[in-house]
């Protein structure tokens, strides 16, 4: 096969933003847990590890323009590059929301609980199987279960919407809950920001597979 | 340029800071005529290092300069120093000969000898220089070499026909075989690929990369996305208004493509001029 070192450098690519990926996965499930079980220590590691996140993408952003400026990427490859461009900078940010999560769960410290966590532990884990299945879509080059993904970031939305009017229930009951009911749903919209971050990376994949872009949106 | 930069071998590292070659203050006449003037650069081993430049800034000199195939040349001299292993090969009781087994080399065009088959062009060199025995182990080094060229397969079954006789690709190779055929540290190619198709061009283009693992290659290209794509290292040249070829900046290839320090390295890389 010719330049099987360019395709070498694809390959180190992608495997980086796996190893990107993961990392992020980690943030979310981690400032989840640390926030049910009000867990300063393991909060203040989600932030302390998220200028870990932030160096890998500026790392697989550098090798994606080494790559463009070097390699001369065309067609797909060249797709693929720009799709890894943008894919970083969503991951990043779903890192950012994590460590968001962290600093929240931080600032209620061992305030009294508002409410029993359920559907903020729900989000949460739907979001990480999202971004799972996102990059494995992205990795198999498979558009179908990309946009399947996109299809399940209702699920996500929909509890958002849940978790919303639930908390303005409380607060309108009862003034004294607004700083901790607002605060959970701080929690609830970065989860649900980090959902929408996940369809962008899921449109990018598409990007690659058909050669354009289109913005998906699920059943809603 | 007042030092040697760091240079990055084919992972990426030079892990023991050491360069094969080295030159210091390196000047190439012909006659009276600067041609490169006051070169500095030092280049890791198991690199690939390119160096382009406009036409006439003197990058064919710079690298005949390395092997000294430039004094071959009527009038043409050199001042300064070059070391090779720390041993300056324009040093007193220096044999050139001996020099360019250490130092090889491959031309623009491919150049087989159209007399000799496949097979007695690669151990042409070992021919030439009397380091060779036995037919059978002739035959055994030609294969090494040619397996090593990426050639072996095309052309084991006609090993007895003659080397013009095989495409320009891969004659390419072939005399690529031929240069390693001596067990050179340096292999320096003079634009390998400007009479190869596309095609042709990236093979010879991931050879080098396989070749990098064994040999330190130092190649001459007018064509700035070829050196993008197989250095580890970039040298740019351009002509100072003196005539004389002068070496602009030199770094890792990553940096010159992606952030040249001199503004005329980024006109050059930007399509400005050249």
């Amino acid at each position: 096969m010719p330049r099987t070192h360019f395709k070498h450098y694809l390959q180190s690519m992608q495997e980086e933003l796996l190893v990107l990926g993961s990392m992020v996965e980690k943030a979310l499930a981690r400032s989840m847990e640390a926030l049910v079980n009000r867990d300063i220590a393991l909060a203040e590691q989600v932030i302390a590890d998220d200028k870990l996140i932030d160096k890998k993408r500026y790392d697989i952003e550098e090798t994606c323009i080494e790559l463009i400026a070097t390699q001369q990427p065309l067609a797909r490859d060249l797709r693929l590059i720009v799709a890894v461009l943008s894919i970083v900078v969503d991951m990043e940010r779903i890192g950012d929301y994590a460590e968001g999560n962290a600093k929240i769960a931080i600032m209620i410290g061992d305030e009294p609980p508002l409410k029993p966590l359920v559907d903020l532990p729900r989000m949460s884990k739907k979001a990480g199987e999202m971004l799972r299945a996102a990059l494995d879509a992205f990795i198999r080059r498979d558009a179908d279960a990309a946009r399947q993904v996109v299809i399940e970031d209702d699920e996500i939305d929909n509890l958002y919407d849940q978790v919303f009017r639930e908390l303005l229930t409380y607060m309108a009951a009862d003034p004294a809950t607004i700083n901790r009911a607002t605060r959970l749903i701080w929690t609830a919209h970065n989860l649900e920001r980090a959902g929408d971050r996940i369809t962008n990376i899921c449109e990018r994949t598409i990007f690659v597979i058909v050669g354009r872009a289109e913005k998906y949106r699920g059943l809603k | 340029m007042d030092t040697c930069p760091q240079t990055e071998n084919a992972q990426g590292q030079n892990p023991n800071g050491n360069h094969i070659l080295i030159t210091k203050n390196l000047n190439a006449y012909y006659g009276s005529f600067l041609a490169v003037r006051d070169v500095n650069m030092a280049i890791a081993p198991n690199s690939i290092t390119a160096i382009i430049g406009p036409s006439g800034c003197g990058k064919s000199t710079l690298i005949r300069c390395f092997n000294r195939m430039h004094e071959v040349a009527h009038g043409a001299r050199v001042t300064g120093q070059l070391l090779l292993d720390g041993e300056d090969i324009y040093g007193t009781g220096i044999d050139p000969v001996s020099v360019r087994t250490r130092i090889g080399m491959v031309f623009q065009k491919p150049n087989p000898f159209p007399t000799m088959s496949v097979i007695d062009n690669v151990v042409a060199g070992l021919k030439l220089s009397r380091i060779w025995s036995r037919r059978r182990k002739m035959e055994e080094i030609a294969e090494r070499c040619l397996r090593q060229a990426a050639l072996w397969d095309e052309v084991k079954d006609k090993l007895k026909q003659s080397g013009t006789s095989l495409s320009g690709g891969q004659q390419q190779r072939l005399c690529i075989a031929r240069a390693l055929a001596v067990k050179p540290e340096v292999i320096l190619m003079d634009e390998p690929c400007s009479a190869l198709d596309p095609i042709a061009t990236l093979k010879i283009e991931d050879l080098m990369h396989t070749l990098a693992k064994d040999f330190t290659i130092v190649i001459v290209t007018h064509n700035m996305q070829q050196a993008g794509r197989v250095s580890d290292a970039t040298a740019f040249m351009m002509m100072g208004d003196d005539r004389a070829g002068q070496l602009v900046e030199y770094g890792a290839t990553k940096q010159i493509f992606t952030n040249p320090k001199d503004k005329r390295t980024e006109d050059y890389i930007s399509g400005l001029f050249g």
